[in-house]
């Protein structure tokens, strides 16, 4: 079972590797990746940097291209293929079925994973990716244990789930809210609810967060205040006002752990390239410990309190939840 | 040009919903699409049912295709699923790759609905090979997005091989999750819905602590807040966009085909309302107005 952790940068990737990660993954300077956020990625030069230190230290590393290619840029999506590949990187993480192809047909011998964005949530969509020679697909965070646990016996390809970070609650890659917003999209721009539309004020003792505009959220004085991602909003339906698709929260999936290894899971994903050096230090030493525990003895694994409590401590709204993983929670 | 129906999204009783296609047969509309695409809970019709519509407006001179779900989480959804692929009579419209390589694997034609993530021509020319006749844009893209797509190079040759398809009129489909946000609403579990969603005929507003209109809750799909609406835009659509697909809203729907028609050529343009919008057509953000 594979540690795979974000990298938005240089030192985020020397932090990953000296906490343990057996692999990374990273993303281009521009729009081909969906972290496409200022001071954030990897240019030419940085990549061939970051590939030699992690093979150095024997380890992997990924590059995410996984935005849709434009119709008069399909060069820059070509390009994005090409400078990854010549860089040395293991592998390409891909949603687009024309890039998956293009890096198909010119350099097969380069392995694929069908990036979350492309929202394969079925048997079905997995065998249409399998055109394309994907040997790996990420699964959307949409799926309970259950319906993980059905695709993990019935599809022969090896399946890669997040473990923790952030919470997308829609099927990613057809999500368009942050566009219907905003005009940008994780699709279109590789960005949602970008930082460039929010705005803060100060409204009768209320913080107010507004996103172009829209207003998301209103704390009062003793509220901890949070960026403002559209679906974590409080809203009002009918009498209530609260957050009406999904409170500000970190997935967390600590305590289903052995039973993703009972079922092969190949690799877990930690969510986060645009966080700190410093968290994701934390945040792949807790992994990193949990995962040896498991392999080491997974009928008695148990999660240990400081574990949870580092992680809480890094999360959204300092909760974390397990996610469409737990039944309840849809 | 030509004018469709959307598949209905919200979840309707059995009898509106025959209504509802009895109107769309007696109306003037060309193409009608029919399926549950939101929620594999909602069985007020049976894919019995759905055939049998089909057959009724096959009769009164509509084009019929089926339409398929959005998001497929579950064996049993794809045994479902595997029911209109079978179907033998009318096309499929694919929302899921999933339902492609099922059509594939039968050598079946296909619409590939606004939720397949198809941005630009390459991955439309492998659609296309792949058995595509018709492709609706995905409804966060431009006008002058799919101008630039449909003028490139490498799809001239195929440009005959496949009509493009637009959805110009109602809330629009913009997220799905496994969760349901309509049960939530109310308090419930999704496994104890109750499909209490049958409650909600045009789903449920989700408005601004400042009362502006975001969203609106369809059970596990989110929809635009404002009603998207392109009546005005009709004109530039000439010779980029062979159909205008309107999604069935619980009122209106029929008078709106009637003034879409009257104003193909900007003939009679129509006064918009604020919780109108056009945004995405005009690259400009969805629920803008320009």
């Amino acid at each position: 079972m594979e540690l795979l952790c974000p990298a938005g940068s240089m030192p985020a990737l020397i932090a990953a590797i000296e906490n343990g990660a057996d692999a990374v993954y990273v993303g281009l300077k521009d729009d081909t990746n969906a972290r496409h956020f200022a001071g954030l990625n990897f240019d030419q030069g940085k990549l061939e940097q970051a590939v030699r230190y992690v093979h150095q230290h024997g380890k992997k590393i990924h590059v995410a291209i996984n935005t849709f290619a434009h119709p008069d840029n399909w060069q820059r999506w070509q390009h994005a293929v090409d400078s990854a590949v010549a860089a040395g990187v293991d592998v390409l993480i891909i949603a687009d079925m024309a890039v998956l192809a293009y890096a198909a047909e010119r350099y097969p011998y380069v392995e694929r994973h069908l990036s979350v964005q492309a929202s394969a949530t079925n048997a079905a969509a997995i065998e249409f990716y399998r055109q394309f020679g994907v040997s790996r697909v990420v699964l959307p965070r949409v799926l309970s244990l259950q319906q993980v646990r059905a695709l993990a016996r019935s599809c022969d390809v090896d399946l890669e789930v997040f473990a923790f970070g952030s919470l997308c609650i829609m099927a990613e890659g057809r999500c368009y809210l942050s566009s219907y917003m905003t005009g940008e999209s994780p699709n279109t721009a590789g960005a949602c609810s970008p930082a460039a539309f929010v705005r803060w004020d100060e409204q009768d003792g209320h913080l107010e967060s507004r996103l172009n505009g829209i207003l998301i959220d209103r704390f009062a004085p003793y509220e901890t205040a949070g960026y403002p991602t559209l679906c974590k909003g409080r809203f009002t339906v009918g009498e209530d006002t609260y957050h009406a698709l999904e409170e500000p929260t970190s997935l967390n999936t600590l305590d289903i752990l052995p039973q993703l290894h009972a079922e092969g899971i190949k690799s877990l994903k930690i969510e986060g390239r645009q966080r700190s050096p410093a968290y994701v230090a934390q945040i792949t030493q807790v992994w990193r410990a949990a995962i040896d525990a498991v392999m080491k003895d997974p009928e008695h694994f148990a999660v240990q309190n400081h574990w949870q409590q580092t992680l809480a401590g890094l999360s959204e709204g300092s909760q974390t939840t397990l996610g469409a993983y737990h039944r309840k929670w849809k | 040009m030509k004018f469709s129906l959307g598949p209905v999204q919200y979840f309707w009783p059995k009898a509106q919903m025959q209504q509802f296609y009895q109107d769309a047969a007696d109306s003037s509309v060309d193409i009608v699409y029919l399926g549950e695409t939101v929620c594999s809970k909602r069985r007020e019709l049976k894919f019995e049912d759905y055939m049998a519509i089909g057959h009724m407006l096959r009769d009164a001179g509509k084009q019929v295709c089926l339409s398929s779900m959005t998001l497929y989480e579950a064996p049993n959804e794809l045994r479902e699923l595997r029911k209109y692929i079978d179907n033998g009579e009318f096309s499929v419209e694919a929302n899921d790759v999933g339902a492609i390589a099922m059509l594939q694997e039968k050598a079946l034609p296909f619409v590939a609905g606004a939720a397949i993530n198809c941005y630009n021509q390459h991955s439309l020319r492998r659609l296309v090979g792949m058995g595509l006749t018709r492709w609706v844009m995905p409804v966060e893209l431009s006008q002058h997005w799919l101008d630039t797509l449909l003028s490139q190079s490498v799809i001239q040759d195929i440009r005959d091989c496949f009509e493009t398809e637009v959805l110009a009129f109602g809330h629009l489909p913009l997220a799905w999750s496994g969760r349901c946000f309509t049960a939530r609403s109310e308090n419930r579990a999704k496994d104890q819905c109750e499909l209490c969603c049958i409650k909600y005929p045009q789903g449920r507003e989700v408005a601004s602590q400042d009362g502006t209109s975001v969203f609106v809750l369809n059970g596990i799909q989110t929809q635009s807040g404002y009603c998207y609406n392109l009546i005005n835009q009709l004109p530039t659509m000439q010779g980029m966009v062979d159909v205008v697909r309107l999604s069935p809203q619980v009122t209106g729907t029929f008078a709106w085909l009637e003034k879409f028609k009257a104003n193909l050529n900007g003939n009679a343009p129509q006064a918009l309302s604020k919780t109108d919008s056009n945004g995405y057509w005009l690259s400009l953000a969805g629920m803008a107005s320009g």
